[in-house]
């Protein structure tokens, strides 16, 4: 069943077509995504910020819904990549006007688009439009519904790898909203493709979704235990509609219960890091001073997501150039 | 030829005049036949009666009509299908049971059986008027998928129900419970980050109403299962002799939550497709008679019902073509022998909606379907009838072919020589 998306992501030599999720893909694949990003680091010190890897290439940047830090650093990464971006906030644009994804895709296919980079609020979106699109166009999912942001989760990985070197020894915990979270999910299939010693979540049980640990993880309801000894600490954004559907009772008694404090984080290892995927709820998810602290490495995770997000975009479409030019089809 | 209804198995003539079936075995005295049909190593039965199908008339031409969909149910040897009452507008009034009647009448493949409306425009709050829709030929009434506003209007529309002796269908769902779920809450909408619907939007709705069932005496029907536990439930209330019976759609005896995988909207039903446990216990309840029919559960669509992304999509299968030859993988699979499987399509239906059909027997309506059980042949376009493409069965192979649909004794559907030769 998993072989059906992989053919949907990889082309016949196995390279990355599309990238969709985290779900699927091999150690090396990642491995890969993330050396790529490696050589992209140095380009944001230089004088002139640009390689001409994708000159001539257009992409479109699909936003169904708002997302200011994805959207920017997918536009930068690709513009350093040397492509023209088209940035489309479509959460106001064709669709509200009754026009169907499907037509929005089909007019931008017609611009001679070579790539999408798609948000949108429902799982399974950016497969859907990888399905239906023309077979020269790659798709980038930048996050669908509560699904999977497979980028997101590779900017997570290279920030961990860059502080911690190797997976094999790592205990890392991930705290909060797990249910709506297509974070959590990619980054739970990407910890334990890369095997991680020990994947936790740590969450009251109306926000983990149904069987969750057979996603591979342990679950906590406490975050002082869900702490203990790890070397990585995720929080995730607490949205605040979670209150209106009883699933909270408010934000105050969730951040007695799950709220990162510098007194929780001694629970965890001394050399602990920090992440948070954005946007932050300052004292609501996580106290300022553990933002501010020592052990936050979140503001690095925003600059490498711009490495990370060129590599998976080069990778992609020359993944596809090569089909091509090859005669695939 | 197989009649479930009277235990029969066996190689015999059947004899059909003035739209009843005349005799068996032997000729009526005068007897004198103006058309022969033999089909040797073929089934003769009743004609199959489907107690869900959608034909999207009145309201819903776009997706498709009494006259395509009854034409594809004569394809699929059905002779008999009760439509929903959730037409727009909604069957709560006698003009359009009555419409329906008239209009499958007219196109003459099958006999349409209008379900009423348990509640004005399917609203949930006032009951309909149930007495006329009774005369005008609704023989049950239903609120389809629509939720009743509280547990007390469910409580008055059986007692209401039970007055005027109507069957009460319904399809178990609490609609907070299921709330904006799209597929069955366990590892798989997890793993995909869908809504979840858990199992318990069923079973609550099923033991709310088997509560009430047991008080106000109401003949009721559970349409349409998809949990192992509700099926259980269901078989211990028929142990305590609550007047309680059940179907299951065809799709729900084969698919898992398995299929989701990839997104497809086809895969996309209400209830969801749920776990390979739930799936067995639903084709044993089949064998232990907790469920005593299999039904379509046609929901034909139009091409963009289904070009979204998987929760934004119309849940729902075509499916009255590939009802006989789903439930014939239950033979072919040893769940059921042949004469079970026929009875879930054919006198099971029939004696839950108390019909004269649905058996061979003299002087009952001659609504026959002959089929070929070893034909196979291959879901596509070629011979496809339904308005609505959407079965994630396209390009499968089927075991069991309808050779010959007749309807009061007149065929309505005979396989081209061409096909039988396939």
């Amino acid at each position: 069943m998993t072989v059906h998306r992989n053919d949907l992501q990889l082309d016949a030599e196995g390279r990355l077509r599309h990238f969709l999720s985290i779900d699927g893909l091999s150690k090396t694949l990642l491995t890969s995504i993330m050396d790529t990003a490696e050589s992209f680091t140095g380009v944001a010190e230089r004088n002139v910020k640009k390689v001409p890897l994708l000159r001539g290439k257009t992409i479109a940047n699909l936003f169904f819904e708002n997302s200011t830090r994805t959207q920017t650093t997918f536009e930068l990464a690709a513009k350093r990549l040397s492509a023209d971006v088209l940035s489309i906030n479509i959460a106001t644009s064709a669709t509200s006007k009754g026009e169907s994804l499907l037509d929005t895709i089909r007019n931008l296919e017609a611009m001679h688009v070579d790539m999408f980079v798609v948000r949108h609020a429902a799982s399974g979106a950016s497969h859907f439009i990888a399905r239906n699109a023309a077979p020269h166009v790659s798709v980038i999912n930048a996050g669908d519904g509560r699904h999977s942001h497979p980028t997101q989760a590779m900017l997570d990985m290279f920030t961990i790898r860059r502080n911690k070197g190797d997976f094999g020894d790592l205990k890392v915990a991930i705290v909060g909203d797990i249910l709506h979270s297509r974070v959590a999910r990619s980054q739970i299939h990407a910890l334990n493709i890369l095997g991680a010693r020990e994947v936790r979540v740590v969450a009251p049980r109306t926000l983990l979704p149904t069987k969750v640990e057979q996603l591979g993880v342990s679950a906590f309801h406490n975050l002082d235990q869900g702490l203990r000894d790890v070397d990585v600490v995720i929080m995730l954004r607490l949205q605040k509609e979670r209150m209106r559907g009883a699933l909270l009772p408010s934000e105050h008694e969730y951040f007695n219960c799950f709220g990162l404090t510098e007194d929780r984080l001694r629970h965890a290892k001394p050399d602990v890091i920090v992440m948070h995927p954005g946007p932050i709820n300052r004292g609501v998810e996580i106290d300022s001073r553990v933002v501010d602290g020592p052990h936050s490495v979140i503001l690095q995770q925003v600059s490498y997501g711009i490495a990370i997000r060129m590599a998976v975009m080069s990778m992609a479409i020359h993944s596809e150039a090569k089909a091509a030019g090859g005669g695939a089809g | 030829m197989i009649d479930p209804a009277r235990g029969i198995d066996t190689q015999r003539t059947v004899y059909i005049a003035d739209r009843t079936i005349a005799g068996l075995g032997t000729a009526p005295d005068g007897f004198r036949a103006d058309r022969e049909i033999h089909v040797p190593g073929q089934i003769v039965c009743p004609g199959l009666i489907d107690l869900c199908a959608r034909l999207r008339e009145p309201g819903h031409e776009y997706k498709a009509t009494i006259a395509s969909e009854t034409f594809a149910a004569s394809r699929g040897g059905i002779t008999t299908l009760c439509s929903p009452p959730d037409t727009s507008p909604a069957i709560d009034t006698p003009a359009v049971a009555e419409l329906l009647k008239e209009r499958a009448e007219l196109v003459g493949k099958a006999t349409v059986l209008p379900i009423g409306a348990l509640t004005q425009g399917l609203k949930g709050t006032e009951l309909s008027e149930m007495s006329a829709l009774k005369e005008a030929g609704c023989t049950a009434v239903s609120n389809a998928l629509a939720p009743v506003a509280n547990i007390l209007v469910l409580r008055r529309a059986m007692e209401y129900a039970a007055s005027h002796d109507l069957l009460l269908i319904i399809r178990p769902e609490d609609p907070w419970l299921r709330d904006n779920g799209v597929a069955h809450e366990g590892a798989v909408a997890t793993l995909l980050g869908l809504p979840g619907v858990p199992q318990t939007a069923e079973t609550v709705a099923v033991a709310q109403a088997l509560e009430l069932i047991e008080q106000t005496g109401v003949r009721a029907h559970f349409s349409q299962l998809s949990s192992a536990r509700a099926v259980d439930m269901i078989a211990l209330a028929q142990e305590n002799d609550i007047p309680v019976t059940a179907d299951v759609s065809a799709h729900q005896l084969h698919l898992t939550e398995q299929s989701l995988m990839g997104f497809d909207p086809l895969y996309h039903l209400i209830p969801p497709l749920r776990t390979q446990h739930d799936r067995e216990r639903l084709r044993r309840g089949l064998l232990d008679e907790t469920i005593t029919a299999v039904c379509s559960d046609h929901q034909p669509h139009e091409e963009g019902a289904k070009l979204d992304a998987f929760s934004s999509t119309e849940p729902g299968i075509s499916s009255l073509e590939t009802l006989l030859p789903l439930t014939l993988r239950l033979v072919q699979g040893g769940d059921l022998s042949l004469p079970q499987a026929i009875a879930r399509l054919t006198s099971g239906p029939a004696r839950i909606l108390n019909l004269t059909s649905g058996t061979l027997t003299p002087g009952s309506p001659a609504d026959l379907c002959i089929f070929d059980p070893e034909q196979a042949w291959i879901v596509n376009s070629d011979t496809w009838c339904s308005r609505g493409l959407n079965t994630p069965f396209w390009g499968q192979m089927m075991k069991g072919r309808v050779t010959h649909t007749v309807l009061a004794g007149k065929i309505v559907f005979e396989a081209s020589p061409t096909e039988n030769a396939e």
